[in-house]
């Protein structure tokens, strides 16, 4: 289970990214954040942005809220 | 401050070649009749066509009654697909893809499968290359009609295993379509391909003017009603001056790709090493190495595509984007989804005869400050 639920539906990109950039530092190591977007780039970009920040990401999940992305703060 | 045009979209639309205008305005005079008449200004019309047929086949070393013009490379890409699906319709209804085709040959595999037909897309690595292994498995099911690999990716300008390709498909005895659209006039194209398609728009021959070859022996049924012309391969009376602009312009910079490529190449390994060095959280994307010589892609953290394309239009530079915020659909790019890479901030750069070194300088010079005043204005800054 997610730490900690980012709401960022009707958002287009690069806002939820933008957003997980801002909570990330916010929160302690290993803290998984599940990130709400439906902006079908967010699919795209949410892995890059975690590859590239070295962050990790765990997965897509697709629940009644639509597509969620969980991302876990590595460092 | 004004700032010159700097055009770098040759991957949409090159500029019109000398040849090519030379050779439209004359055709204009001579070539408006109709070339199936047989009167004395059809047959002037038929010479200039069979010239033109002639000229275009020499160049991409095929026979002249197995190349037509068709309306657009968007029609020759349809055609390829349908026509290839078609005549091999008693072996099976499976198309067998890669996952970064131009949306021409995807929405022509869209219209198979609402047909009843089934498609297999073949996925590519980080780089955007072809994962050869899954497409040999992919053309050896069985009930395999046709097989589409683009020559060179429209988007990222990775060059696709086209001879291993080939080579899977004439083991499983599945004819192999190739979209040349961005090799043709730039690369040479590895053989091995049953149907080929191009578009005179990125050589530097005008808009609506496509190829369609059909390699001799290969099983190809038209998809539209009857027409004769174009030995029923695609119907309708041809702009007859474009298609003579066109070929006499597909010769000339087919003449002058190798040392055109040697000019450019330079040029994009430039964009790549310095945009990277001097643009923050960037993303060059793209193989660096097995990629067409003229184009260049790259995707900045944090910033919209659609701001990035105004603000360097304010500054006087073209450029294409994948990011979804530019297209019609607001989807990202097929292409950067297939291979992984961010989407966002997305800038496809394309150079073509008339981008000089100073242009690029110009640009490298002014792309930093686009996007750092753009980071700003977002508050992105230090993410
Ligand atoms: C790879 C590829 N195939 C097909 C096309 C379609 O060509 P046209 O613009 O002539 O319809 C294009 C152009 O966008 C292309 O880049």
């Amino acid at each position: 289970m997610p730490d900690e639920v980012l709401d960022c539906r009707g958002q287009r990109c690069p806002l939820p990214v933008i957003a997980v950039a801002r909570r990330m530092p916010e929160l302690p190591v290993g803290t998984v954040v599940r990130v709400l977007a439906d902006d079908p780039a967010a699919a795209v970009d949410i892995p890059a942005w975690c590859r590239m920040r070295g962050q990790e990401f765990l997965g897509t999940v697709t629940g009644p809220d639509g597509p969620a992305y969980d991302v876990r703060r590595h460092h | 401050m004004s700032a010159s045009p700097v055009y770098l979209d040759a991957a949409t639309a090159a500029p019109l070649h000398p040849v090519a205008r030379q050779a439209l305005l004359a055709a204009l005079d001579d070539g408006w009749a109709d070339p199936g008449k047989l009167y004395t200004q059809a047959r002037r019309a038929r010479q200039l066509l069979d010239a033109a047929r002639a000229a275009a086949a020499e160049t991409l070393g095929v026979r002249p009654d197995e190349l037509s013009f068709t309306p657009s490379g968007t029609a020759a890409a349809h055609a390829a697909v349908l026509g290839g699906l078609a005549g091999r319709r008693r072996v099976g209804r499976r198309l067998v893809h890669s996952a970064i085709e131009h949306s021409a040959v995807l929405h022509a595999a869209e219209r198979h499968v609402a047909d009843g037909g089934e498609a297999t897309s073949v996925p590519v690595d980080r780089l955007g290359g072809l994962d050869v292994d899954v497409w040999a498995a992919a053309v050896r099911a069985p009930g395999v009609a046709l097989a589409a690999l683009i020559a060179a990716s429209h988007e990222v300008g990775t060059l696709q295993p086209v001879s291993e390709a080939a080579a899977a498909c004439a083991d499983a005895g599945v004819p192999l379509y190739v979209d040349a659209a961005q090799a043709v006039g730039r690369v040479p194209v590895p053989g091995g391909w049953s149907v080929l398609s191009a578009s005179a728009h990125k050589w530097g021959g005008p808009a609506g003017v496509g190829l369609l070859v059909v390699r001799k022996g290969t099983r190809w049924e038209s998809p539209y009603p009857a027409d004769e012309r174009e030995s029923g391969r695609t119907p309708g009376a041809l702009n007859l001056p474009a298609v003579v602009a066109a070929a006499a312009s597909l010769r000339a910079v087919a003449a002058d790709a190798a040392a055109e490529a040697a000019r450019l190449s330079p040029l994009v390994d430039l964009i790549r090493s310095r945009v990277a060095a001097e643009v923050p959280d960037v993303e060059v994307v793209g193989d660096p190495e097995r990629r067409l010589p003229h184009l260049v892609t790259f995707s900045c953290l944090y910033v919209d595509g659609e701001a990035l394309l105004h603000a360097l239009d304010r500054r006087g530079f073209a450029v294409s984007s994948g990011s979804s915020c530019t297209s019609s659909t607001l989807r990202p790019s097929h292409v950067l989804e297939a291979m992984g890479v961010l989407s966002h901030g997305n800038v496809r750069i394309s150079l073509h005869r008339e981008t000089s070194a100073a242009d690029v300088e110009r640009f490298l010079a002014e792309l930093p400050g686009i996007v750092a005043a753009l980071r700003a204005e977002a508050g992105v800054v230090g993410l």
